[in-house]
């Protein structure tokens, strides 16, 4: 069924129809409309979940944590400073091996105070052990809910759904809301083999010495290894279903490419028009759009961009003392390799400064003048 | 793709009135975003939203600056804003008056639509007499002006969409429909 929602909607949908059973939550603009509506479905019925007040993030995820533990399929959606407070706990979520999804809206970090989209937020939890994938429409958003579920029940491993703030969470779009029997089919119940129960009394997250914690992140690692094939094979088979693929990447006229934009997020979707425009007037331009950012796609960027003459990484974040968190990890997945096209690193639109079709042709202009590409960061739109 | 901007004033339902005119067009089988302004709202205060509507998938997710059609839910803005600001030329105005579309200073560079969406609102009891909602009566005037969508389906969206008084709201809609 087609409806026309806003992309915090579609998060509750997802979780909805990915039939959550505990939902922890605390309110931030801009998502506070997932919880609003989860706790209308929760209250009236239409979702049967327990859903939780908490009085801040880091309880809510330990609330979601303790549902994980007890074997329910928990869900919590978050921004921001309220990703921030939730720290130690995704720690704990991704270390003890709970599979719990969340939904992210990336909302620049504080100081100065500002409610608009930048990654920051979600990617300075890089290295928390959560799986990340960053959508580009509201029906991805739902899609990938769904699918996240799948992906991290399997490997035991959280993930979080990333969308921009306002240009996803408040824009409203046409979703097909599938149908809760097939959804049923796609994403079976959660049924960890092991969880708290009376009738098998266990420990969880105790006291853990050198002899152990070592092989404990060992296997975090190897089972992250493995979902980058998962996430293609649970892409497939919701193609299959619902005949859209959730793949780790989205390469959109790269083939014959010369010059590729390397994007993620609603940027990504912005950027294919700029490659249309380009295409005809000969310039062979492509967009790859990286959805997977945790796990890190290195074997596919690599595939694509071994072909490319130029890529252009735009990044809407910055690790500073460094450069764009993308654009690194670009550049380390083609590092070694023959043969490889130099890449230029761009960064845009931080705090919510809008990224437009102008935009990505000022990151061509730039990037096509040059041969090599500057040591230093190009900055898109910034007043100097 | 055509793109189309609204002027209100918090607690007017402009955003309401997009989110209502995207279910519309949705239900004809075309791809549509609606957005309010990225930010904070405010009663009384002026607020945007915005819609793009094409016959596929939206790429664009930049926001709307150059749209071809703009509408006014509240005539007080015209003095206190620079609505045409980005209006194609030659581009729709629609505003929300008992003036006649002359009595404009943009007459002429744009096409300047007027409809007294306040009077229809009223009329249908809609709202109070001193902050009538008026977002139907808009609706309904734009779908026609703009040849965005048939009644029935604007109809079938206020329906869906609206829980006070839907039928006065579908009443006002065809109300402005007929007159404009």
């Amino acid at each position: 069924m087609k409806k026309v929602m806003m992309g915090n909607h579609a998060l509750s949908y997802g979780a909805k129809l990915a039939r959550s059973q505990v939902i922890a939550a605390y309110p931030i603009t801009p998502q506070t409309q997932v919880v609003e509506l989860l706790s209308e479905m929760c209250s009236d019925g239409t979702l049967d979940a327990k859903f939780i007040n908490v009085e801040s993030e880091h309880s809510a995820m330990a609330a979601c944590i303790g549902a994980s533990v007890a074997g329910a399929r928990a869900f919590t959606a978050t921004s921001s400073q309220g990703l921030a407070l939730m720290h130690e706990m995704l720690h704990w979520a991704a270390g003890g091996r709970h599979p719990i999804v969340m939904g992210n809206i990336n909302r620049s970090m504080a100081p100065g105070w500002s409610i608009w989209t930048d990654q920051n937020d979600s990617l300075s939890e890089r290295d928390t052990g959560w799986m990340q994938y960053y959508c580009a429409s509201n029906q991805e958003v739902l899609d990938t809910v769904i699918q996240a579920f799948k992906v991290s029940e399997r490997l035991m491993i959280p993930g979080m759904v990333i969308l921009d703030a306002f240009a996803l969470s408040h824009t409203y779009e046409v979703v097909d809301v599938p149908d809760q029997a097939l959804v049923d089919k796609y994403l079976p119940p959660f049924k960890p083999e092991i969880r708290l129960t009376p009738s098998d009394p266990r420990a969880f997250g105790g006291l853990t010495g050198s002899e152990h914690y070592f092989e404990l992140r060992y296997k975090l690692q190897k089972y992250m290894e493995k979902a980058p094939a998962l996430i293609e094979e649970t892409g497939r088979e919701f193609e299959k279903i619902f005949g859209r693929n959730l793949g780790l990447v989205d390469a959109y006229r790269c083939d014959d490419a010369d010059f590729v934009f390397v994007t993620s997020g609603t940027a990504g979707f912005t950027a294919r028009v700029v490659v249309d425009e380009f295409r005809k007037s000969g310039l062979k331009a492509g967009n790859l759009r990286i959805k997977v950012f945790r796990p890190f796609p290195f074997a596919k960027v690599r595939e694509v961009l071994k072909k490319v003459k130029k890529a252009a990484v735009v990044d809407r974040n910055c690790s500073y003392g460094a450069h764009g968190i993308f654009y690194q990890e670009v550049k380390s997945a083609l590092y070694g390799e023959a043969g490889m096209p130099p890449v230029f690193g761009y960064i845009a639109g931080l705090g919510g400064r809008d990224i437009t079709t102008d935009s990505f042709k000022e990151v061509a202009a730039h990037a096509l003048a040059k041969d090599k590409a500057d040591e230093e960061i190009v900055w898109i739109g910034v007043k100097k | 793709m055509v793109e189309i901007r609204f002027h209100g004033r918090g607690g007017q339902g402009t955003v309401v009135a997009s989110k209502i005119l995207a279910d519309a067009i949705a239900k004809e089988g075309n791809w549509v975003q609606a957005y309010p302004e990225f930010g904070v709202e405010r009663r009384g205060s002026p607020v945007v939203a915005f819609i793009r509507i094409d016959d596929k998938q939206i790429y664009d997710k930049s926001r709307i600056y150059t749209p071809d059609s703009v509408v006014v839910v509240d005539p007080t803005l015209v003095e206190a804003i620079d609505i045409t600001e980005g209006l194609k030329l030659g581009g729709t105005i629609i505003i929300n008056s008992d003036r006649r579309p002359e009595d404009f200073p943009f007459h002429g560079k744009f096409n300047v639509r007027t409809i007294n969406a306040t009077e229809i609102a009223v009329k249908n009891k809609l709202g109070s007499l001193a902050a009538p909602i008026v977002n139907t009566a808009i609706a309904g005037a734009v779908i026609k002006v703009l040849g965005l969508t048939k009644l029935e389906s604007l109809a079938a969206a206020i329906r869906e969409g609206i829980s006070i008084k839907p039928e006065d709201n579908v009443k006002a809609a065809e109300e402005a429909y007929a007159r404009a």
